[in-house]
């Protein structure tokens, strides 16, 4: 296999790249969709047929240089090769979110001016119908999946559009190619809207020149090959997805797998055993929960090779991933821990092949993080921005440290401000918020540094360690340092913590909203034979509380230990009775918390933590998955929790 | 939303005059009405009605006294289970019965026996015609569970699935003998909202693109009224209303059966 990077300038868009890969890997697979309960492989060449005849089609339904093309489902094949074949004819793919409600995907068609939309299925084709009635400028909504659809007039099917693109061929077998041909780097490529904790979205502007440098630099720093397997499963409205599966599945020719359904991608990564993998901190975490709880129903034996192997691990794994060296007898008890537990688990994970994992998005545990480099997966944290076109910083090989984000990627310039904000400039940095000055001003300065709005340092390694979003941070009365995101990701690593929210800026102490996490808690009663019929009801236990309390004490042991934040301990904290959720307006689309608005949504609760009340009433709307609307009412009961101080520490110390 | 306006002409399934007794207890009294190609046709009543036994009737389960049953214009006597099946008729129970110790893929797959035609020689012997068979079968038991978005349960135990899960698998089962006619016994006992919507959306997938006809015992009267194009209603073994849902909920002895009159 060659390394994949080296290309020639010609191919500056991605329509010219798959003309290239169509004819040098031409029966080589490039994507691969489970469908019927087979993996349904598609070769480079037949990825360059659909998408030219895709392209013809849309010529005859008037599309043209400049228009904006809507696509919203789950990772499909078809929705992938249909952004190809808009920016083949000069225009602009716009992917959204697909759980997206109505309202934000109309908000996100108008703003984006697109005459054209492309959608997966019935469900995704019932939201674009019911906003055409109020966004008149959205004319053809073409849908892949015929499900459902027989009853529905005036659309077309992918197929019908690319019936009518073989007519066209037939008559002008160049139309297409020439409008490829015309195609150039500078030229916009992709619009990305970001979900943003903050505001209505904003659609970034990414050209082809940004996608390609990333994706080659990306490429290089890790030694992405041809060939390469992923499994696109993360949203395709998301940058890293259209990073990962799109522009480097063109530029390295990796073969892109999608899976059967949302709840299948498990056993799909399973047995895909992808050798580049991504996956968000949520996700990993995830993946150690459903560990833990099916190693306690294991048997005796199992229970003790996991644990001892695992501790094993844990101490030699990482080094001897990044070839430090080890003792003869700790590498062959790793070798026999390989064996019998950390080769059957990573293949249980889907992990087996994995080359090159990253993590990013928030901050990982490094408890999380340890986990899968000691099993041997060389799993790095990614630090990026939909503006950088992904990447800033990664952990380069034989320097992980799960305190930090890494290294500047090549041709990335870091520097922090004064208030202590990272700012970066490099070749994948955005041409522009679409129809947005304002915010591109200031977000972006004239020589093109961009602020990315998160406060960090660059430590004696060179590597550049993130604090908290640089608003966010604030102090309390006393003028102690208060990063809620610091302190909310301390108790997220519980496995029993879902979400948190932290409060603390201008008040006398710091206190936080916890969520508990389904799952886990939901186990952890079970085996206590705790009986709950519901979320709500498991949310209010004075049990689970206490479980709470105890994860919360030891969270300020750990803020205790540093002394700029020992000040910033929690002092009261609640659980609530609903989960956070994005439908709400409560997390973003990426799942980010926003506090601000939490704050103002659940004011009396947030009141209550300071006034010294123990209980609170709360009433909220809230928005079920149909989009039906509702109310969850209830007491809260709120508790106090004693700080640690260092002569407490050191009493216990003794004792 | 009201029930949908669509009419259909030709009959798949008559009943005619029938009466069934257990013993002193009449359940059905001199029941007649039709079932027409292509419908969604809806049984209603109390508890008690008759609705499961005019069910067992159809497909063959129990013997009417009196009266006869014409299914796709052959007037039929007595008719075992298995012969119903083969003709084309399938059903799912009030109480799921599923094989629980099976995969769901199994379950389905066991939809597709009456028309597998290699003898248990050839099935033993698994390679060149069984397993063409087998491949063609699982071809389409896919599509059934791709239709019905179940492939996350491909291979999991059925006993092991919720409820609304287990419903759809019985449910796969039944589509899995391609009928014609397709019995539904309480398709949404027991489910939540969600899981309603989900099967409401099923069933009238399964009426379009099939083109299965349906006939379903339900007693949701939303789900009804919304879902099917006729509905027939019994109150102690009687009928006593049948017609589209407008007409039927305007219908005063169907209105007393539901809120109780004194007699």
């Amino acid at each position: 296999m060659t390394t994949a990077v080296p290309r020639t300038a010609e191919h500056d868009t991605f329509p010219k790249l798959l003309v290239e890969l169509a004819r040098k890997r031409a029966d080589m697979p490039a994507y691969r969709e489970k469908e019927y309960g087979i993996w349904q492989t598609y070769t480079w060449r037949q990825v360059g047929e659909h998408v030219g005849l895709l392209a013809a089609g849309l010529i005859d339904l008037g599309f043209k240089r400049g228009d904006r093309l809507i696509v919203v489902g789950d990772n499909r094949p078809r929705l992938y090769w249909a952004m190809c074949a808009a920016q083949s004819l000069g225009g602009v793919p716009v992917p959204v979110y697909q759980d997206s409600v109505a309202s934000e995907l109309a908000y996100v068609v108008e703003h984006a001016g697109a005459r054209f939309a492309i959608a997966e299925n019935q469900e995704q084709v019932d939201k674009l119908l019911e906003i055409q009635k109020t966004v008149p400028g959205l004319e053809r909504i073409i849908y892949d999946d015929p499900r459902g659809m027989r009853h529905y007039e005036g659309l077309l099917s992918y197929a019908e559009v690319q019936k009518r693109g073989a007519g066209i061929l037939n008559t002008v077998p160049h139309a297409v190619g020439t409008e490829t041909e015309k195609g150039r780097g500078s030229d916009d490529a992709i619009m990305l809207y970001t979900s943003g904790t903050t505001g209505r979205p904003k659609g970034a502007v990414l050209s082809y020149g940004n996608l390609i440098w990333a994706a080659k630099a990306g490429a290089q720093f890790d030694g992405l090959r041809e060939g390469d397997e992923l499994l696109s499963y993360l949203p395709m409205a998301w940058v890293g997805d259209h990073i990962f599966s799109y522009a480097q599945g063109y530029v390295c020719g990796l073969v892109v797998n999608c899976p059967e359904s949302a709840a299948t991608v498990m056993t799909d990564l399973r047995e895909i055993g992808p050798t580049y993998y991504f996956a968000p901190p949520r996700v990993l975490e995830n993946l150690i929960t459903q560990v833990t709880i099916r190693m306690q129903d294991a048997g005796f034996i199992k229970r003790r090779l996991f644990r001892s192997f695992m501790a094993h691990a844990r101490r030699v794994g990482s080094a001897i991933l990044d070839g430090r060296s080890v003792g003869l007898a700790d590498r062959l008890l790793y070798a026999l821990g390989d064996l019998l537990v950390y080769g059957p688990l990573k293949n249980t994970l889907g992990m087996s092949r994995v080359r090159i994992a990253y993590t990013a998005g928030e901050a990982v545990g490094p408890e999380i993080f340890n986990f899968y480099r000691a099993l041997g997966v060389n799993m790095k944290q990614l630090y990026g921005q939909t503006e950088a076109s992904v990447f800033v910083t990664i952990h380069p090989n034989g320097e992980v440290f799960s305190d930090t984000v890494g290294k500047p990627v090549n041709q990335v310039e870091l520097k922090i401000a004064d208030s202590g904000e990272v700012l970066y400039r490099s070749p994948g940095v955005f041409k522009e918020y679409f129809k947005n000055p304002q915010a591109t001003n200031d977000t972006k300065t004239a020589d093109g540094w961009v602020h990315t709005g998160d406060a960090g340092y660059l430590d004696d390694r060179g590597h550049l360690r993130i604090i908290d979003r640089a608003n966010d941070v604030g102090r309390l009365k006393n003028g102690t340092l208060f990063a809620p995101k610091f302190i909310e990701n301390k108790l997220k690593f519980f496995p029993h913590i879902n979400e948190a929210v932290a409060f603390g800026h201008g008040r006398d102490f710091v206190s936080a909203f916890v969520n508990i996490d389904m799952t886990a808690v939901g186990d952890w009663a079970e085996r206590r034979n705790i009986a709950y019929a519901s979320y709500q009801e498991l949310a209010s236990m004075p049990a689970v509380h206490k479980l709470i309390a105890s994860e919360i004490d030891s969270v300020n042991r750990d803020l205790l230990a540093d002394p700029k934040m020992a000040g910033a301990q929690i002092r009261r904290f609640l659980v609530l009775q609903k989960a956070l959720d994005a439908d709400d307006g409560e997390l973003t689309r990426t799942n980010k918390v926003r506090r601000g608005f939490i704050g103002e949504r659940y004011k009396p609760l947030v009141d209550a933590l300071y006034d010294g009340s123990k209980t609170a009433h709360i009433k909220v709307d809230v928005t079920f998955e149909d989009g039906r609307k509702g109310t969850i009412e209830g007491d809260v009961s709120i508790h106090d929790v004693a700080p640690q101080s260092a002569s407490m520490a050191a009493l216990k110390m003794a004792s | 939303m009201a029930g949908r306006q669509r009419v259909f002409n030709e009959v798949l399934l008559s009943v005619e005059d029938i009466s069934l007794s257990f013993g002193g207890v009449k359940a059905l009294t001199n029941i007649s009405f039709d079932i027409r190609k292509g419908e969604v046709r809806a049984i209603i009543g109390p508890n008690g009605a008759g609705k499961s036994s005019m069910l067992n009737c159809i497909n063959g389960f129990y013997h009417p006294q009196q009266g006869s049953i014409t299914y796709k214009g052959v007037r039929r006597a007595q008719m075992r289970p298995y012969e119903a099946a083969a003709q084309g008729i399938a059903r799912t129970f009030q109480n799921i019965a599923l094989f629980k110790g099976m995969s769901t893929l199994d379950n389905i797959m066991t939809g597709r026996n009456l028309r597998m035609h290699t003898g248990l020689l050839a099935q033993a012997l698994y390679f060149g015609p069984a397993q063409r068979e087998e491949i063609e079968h699982r071809r389409y038991v896919e599509r059934v569970i791709d239709f019905l978005e179940i492939q996350h349960v491909r291979k999991l135990q059925v006993g092991r699935l919720p409820y609304g899960l287990q419903k759809r698998v019985e449910l796969g089962r039944a589509l899995a003998a391609q009928p014609e006619l397709l019995l539904l016994d309480e398709p949404m006992a027991g489910m939540n909202l969600e899981e309603k919507q989900d099967m409401c959306r099923f069933i009238l997938d399964v009426n379009d693109e099939f083109g299965t006809t349906i006939c379903l015992i339900e007693h949701d009267m939303g789900v009804v009224m919304d879902i099917s194009d006729r509905v027939v209603v019994l109150d102690y073994g009687r009928k006593i209303g049948d017609g589209v849902p407008d007409e039927i909920k305007k219908n005063q002895a169907v209105i007393d059966a539901y809120l109780g009159v004194s007699h």
